[in-house]
């Protein structure tokens, strides 16, 4: 009884649904039937290379592309057959599509006029949205007049002003400078927040999709790969190929050697004969060519020579780069010609290794990933 | 930049002179108190202008010049508008050899263009009125039409009529809000392009016209009279003034449309 409440909850709190979506344009299958499920007021992002997909299934919500099969049903009400325009969502377009010949005001009242408004109130809510988007008074500004980042916030006004149920952001930030991109990553977190509306974000930049989502849908090639919290995906990608998407990534050969009912072990190259528990392996892993992986940060350097881990090895620095915060090193396993990168925060008087020194590197086998 | 040479200072204005020298012989004698079209200058007169007004024959030839100048500018900017969205918007098979043929006849000698539609014409037993001329006209003025609005077209920001829908309008909506406003200089510069063009064009009006001359045709039947030649030289005085102005007109509207069409 509990559980089917539950489910009824959890049904109702879904905004977005997408049942076996597909779509292609001409011989080119880019969508290959993705189920997927999107919760109110969750902050969910589409996260991909160039042609994954993720785009046309942006478009596929919003109403600006027909699926060839599947259904979108948005606010538990499916979306057969209602255009672009009846839909309960709007779109911030990467180009920002400001309409020109119209000053920032006209811009993110266009799609209040058909609702006849009062003129003050109209007014009102225009002025409203400006301040929520940090253009305070910009209303009679001429939209050639605005610059990168301001013709953003305009067309974030403009579809927010709408109060759609969902919000479709498509590689809003691409356009902008570094600095810039991260004010808005975080302008952006704090509207949805304080809107509390589903937004979902298509992007092909990792660190941005981890920075600002609750969930993210990693997608290579029309179909997802993997779903989860930013979390889950760094710290347990389900694939080398995800992995090597997100962040930087170690990686190594492995052959199985034995195995029971619970844990493998695994032959690491370089590394050693190290024993895996059977659950953190994912499914359809072949046990005969393993992918061995971790991250640069899940390695450490032992500076003092009472540092001790599980295991160690030492090394001579290939290469350093330096970030300022981190320091990343690049070095090559022991017996090997295969080099690896180790990194370490430079907290306040840590030494930074120089090239051609050697370097003691501790690990832990806790620290190694088998991915697919 | 580089200081110009002094040969491009003298090319330029060898150039301007050989280019406008004998223009300027129009107004010169247009005003001149002579019949005889030589130097030296005799006085000046308004007579030749005055003149102008009586002649029942040039005001039934400007009323034609006019409406088949109107009508084809109308017609080929509507081609025009179509052709250049279906250009900037689509993408079809034969899109290519279609839009070369559309913008053909900029290329080809209006005398072949005039002969052979006369001869396709009397082949289909029609008889030579002002609709064969307009027809011409939109022959000739349609690939001006197209280059101006395509421009248009192709520089606006697709994802613009999508916003417009997106935001809830219809699709008449989107054209009447957002598509119109913007192609609206380029429409206009291309009515004023296409109906100057059609004023002053004599080849094919020449060609294609029954009983009803058009002004050109007018005007080159006159030379054949002496007498009558300071009165023409007013009147193309007259045709080369509003031919200016219209000219300016439209391109004042032609960069509107770019700026506009530019900053989106």
């Amino acid at each position: 009884m509990a559980s089917k409440n539950m489910m009824n909850e959890q049904m109702h709190e879904q905004m977005v649904e997408l049942s076996n979506i597909r779509k292609s344009f001409g011989k080119l299958e880019v969508v290959k039937g993705i189920d997927l499920n999107i919760a109110k007021g969750e902050f969910f992002s589409l996260l991909g290379p160039s042609g994954c997909g993720k785009t046309t299934l942006l478009r596929m919500i919003a109403g600006l592309e027909v699926p060839d099969d599947g259904v979108v049903v948005i606010n538990q009400q499916s979306m057969n057959g209602v255009d672009a325009n009846k839909r309960p969502t709007n779109m911030v377009f990467q180009s920002y599509a400001i309409f020109p010949h119209l000053n920032v005001g006209e811009n993110v009242a266009y799609g209040l006029i058909k609702q006849r408004l009062p003129k003050a109130e109209l007014r009102e809510r225009v002025d409203a949205m400006l301040k929520m988007v940090d253009l305070d008074g910009y209303y009679d500004r001429p939209s050639y007049a605005l610059s990168g980042g301001q013709r953003q916030r305009v067309a974030l006004a403009r579809a927010l002003i709408l109060e759609p149920k969902v919000l479709l952001l498509d590689e809003p930030l691409s356009a902008l400078d570094k600095k810039l991109r991260e004010q808005m990553q975080d302008e952006l977190r704090r509207i949805q927040r304080t809107l509390g509306i589903t937004f979902i974000l298509v992007t092909h930049d990792q660190e941005e999709a981890l920075i600002m989502s609750d969930r993210i849908a990693v997608m290579f090639d029309g179909n997802i790969a993997q779903l989860g919290t930013p979390q889950e995906i760094y710290d347990k990608p389900v694939s080398r190929r995800v992995a090597s998407f997100i962040g930087v990534m170690n990686f190594l050969e492995g052959k199985c050697i034995s195995k029971n009912k619970t844990s493998i072990v695994v032959d690491v190259e370089s590394l050693g004969q190290i024993s895996f528990p059977r659950d953190i392996i994912p499914e359809d892993t072949s046990l005969d060519q393993l992918c061995v992986g971790f991250r640069p940060e899940m390695f450490t350097i032992l500076y003092n020579k009472k540092d001790k881990a599980e295991n160690e090895f030492s090394s001579i620095v290939k290469n350093v780069d330096y970030y300022g915060d981190m320091s990343y090193y690049t070095l090559s396993l022991p017996n090997s010609d295969k080099d690896i990168m180790v990194s370490m925060r430079n907290t306040s008087g840590r030494y930074v290794y120089d090239l051609g020194e050697t370097i003691r590197v501790g690990w832990r086998s806790s620290s190694l990933l088998v991915l697919n | 930049m580089k200081k110009p040479s002094v040969f491009l200072f003298t090319f330029v204005v060898i150039y301007l002179v050989f280019l406008y020298a004998p223009i300027m012989l129009l107004p010169l004698f247009a005003f001149n108190d002579s019949s005889i079209i030589a130097f030296p200058l005799s006085g000046f007169t308004m007579d030749w202008f005055i003149g102008l007004m009586s002649e029942k024959t040039l005001h039934r030839a400007l009323k034609n010049s006019l409406i088949i100048a109107v009508t084809a500018a109308v017609i080929s900017t509507c081609f025009g508008i179509l052709t250049a969205r279906a250009m900037a918007r689509h993408d079809f098979i034969g899109k290519r050899p279609s839009f070369g043929l559309i913008m053909a006849p900029l290329f080809l000698p209006e005398i072949i263009i005039g002969v052979a539609l006369l001869i396709v014409l009397i082949q289909l037993g029609v008889s030579l009125n002002i609709w064969t001329v307009i027809l011409g006209h939109i022959l000739i003025c349609t690939p001006f039409s197209v280059s101006i609005l395509y421009s248009a077209f192709n520089n606006m920001d697709r994802s613009i009529e999508e916003a417009s829908l997106d935001l809830g309008e219809t699709r008449f909506g989107t054209f009447r809000r957002v598509i119109f406003p913007l192609v609206k200089p380029g429409v206009i510069a291309s009515i004023l392009i296409c109906f100057t063009i059609s004023l002053d064009e004599f080849v094919i009006a020449f060609f294609l016209t029954g009983v009803e001359p058009t002004l050109p045709v007018y005007i080159w039947a006159q030379l054949r009279f002496p007498s009558k030649l300071p009165s023409i030289m007013a009147l193309g005085f007259i045709l080369l003034l509003i031919s200016l102005i219209l000219l300016a007109v439209f391109e004042y509207y032609r960069r509107k449309s770019e700026k506009l069409i530019g900053k989106s």
